[in-house]
């Protein structure tokens, strides 16, 4: 193995990452945009005005919306190739597509499932602006706990794996990675900043969509990035036929 | 590396990988993991909880985006 492969695989979960926020993007714009809207036309009608319109709404809905997302997608797909070079042939016996499945199950799980439980995105007019720095600390705080503890359960279950074998110690790291992340739920701040009268519908299908936009960008992620590295490291005359490691070993150096 | 001369009697269906060495990974894990959550803190918190640049410019521009990703934009 040399570093070329690294970078072979780190520019490959970039370029995942953007393919994978395309679809997302859509998502965030077909269904997204119409919440943000009525989220903005709630605000407009009840409290502060923002002043000066330093972008406007359409440029924030089309190309502010594609700047976040896809940059989003290239930054996560990166740190998840970076994750998946560490995990491959180390977690378990799977082959690379299954590893990048894998990593962006665990991705979606960690970064944003774990954290969205206890602080879930927020419409505009829901949050009071003069809490931003609490809130804000808090939802990395939780993202950081959330990957921290993941990858301290993913060692747990390795040591436990040659006792208890590998279903038990999968299951007993789990297990443990919940009851930390219960902890932390429990003893964190609870924030509840919805202002009253805001549309409980409106707040739950714009918490949806978030989810869904989430789903679709780290699907996407994992089945692209897995059929890539795949192919990278898998040569191809030789794969399900030569269970050789010396010969993927030359492969991936290419 | 040497070739050995027969395949590894491994199952067929999985082969063994050999994993990256962790010293191959580091510098770019650390270059590149820095750069990237640099990226991430451009998309979601500049001119929210903080600011390197001054005024709005870049809250508003990915305003939406933060919304949906799920971060607390303002």
């Amino acid at each position: 193995m040399n570093s070329i492969s690294v970078r072979a695989l780190l520019v490959r979960g970039m370029l995942a990452g953007l393919a994978a926020g395309v679809p997302a993007l859509l998502v965030a714009y077909l269904l997204g945009e119409s919440k943000v809207d009525s989220a903005i036309a709630y605000e407009d009608g009840h409290s502060h005005d923002h002043g000066v319109e330093l972008v406007s709404r359409t440029l924030q809905a089309t190309g502010g919306l594609a700047t976040g997302v896809l940059i989003y997608g290239v930054a996560l797909g990166g740190i998840a190739a970076l994750a998946f070079c560490v995990a491959l042939g180390r977690v378990g016996g799977f082959g690379p597509r299954a590893t990048a499945v894998l990593i962006s199950l665990g991705a979606l799980l960690t970064v944003y499932v774990v954290p969205f439980l206890k602080y879930p995105a927020n419409p505009p007019a829901v949050g009071d602006p003069d809490t931003i720095g609490k809130r804000t600390t808090l939802y990395f705080l939780m993202i950081a706990l959330s990957v921290l503890l993941a990858v301290g359960a993913l060692i747990l279950g390795r040591r436990l794996a040659p006792r208890l074998g590998n279903w038990y110690a999968t299951v007993t790291a789990g297990a443990a990675f919940a009851v930390v992340i219960g902890v932390a739920y429990a003893v964190l701040p609870a924030i509840d900043e919805v202002p009253e009268g805001f549309p409980a519908t409106l707040l739950w299908q714009f918490r949806l969509t978030a989810l869904t936009i989430q789903l679709v960008l780290w699907t996407g992620f994992g089945l692209l990035y897995g059929h890539l590295a795949e192919r990278l490291l898998v040569p191809k005359a030789a794969s399900g036929q030569q269970p050789d490691p010396a010969a993927r070993t030359a492969a991936t150096a290419r | 590396m040497a070739h050995p001369a027969a395949p590894a009697p491994k199952a067929p269906a999985a082969p063994a990988i050999t994993p990256i060495s962790l010293k191959k990974i580091a510098p770019w894990a650390v270059f590149f993991g820095v750069l990237m959550l640099v990226l991430l803190y451009f998309v979601g918190a500049e001119q929210g909880a903080t600011s390197l640049i001054s005024g709005a410019d870049v809250h508003e521009w990915v305003h939406d985006g933060r919304h949906l990703l799920g971060f607390p934009c303002h």
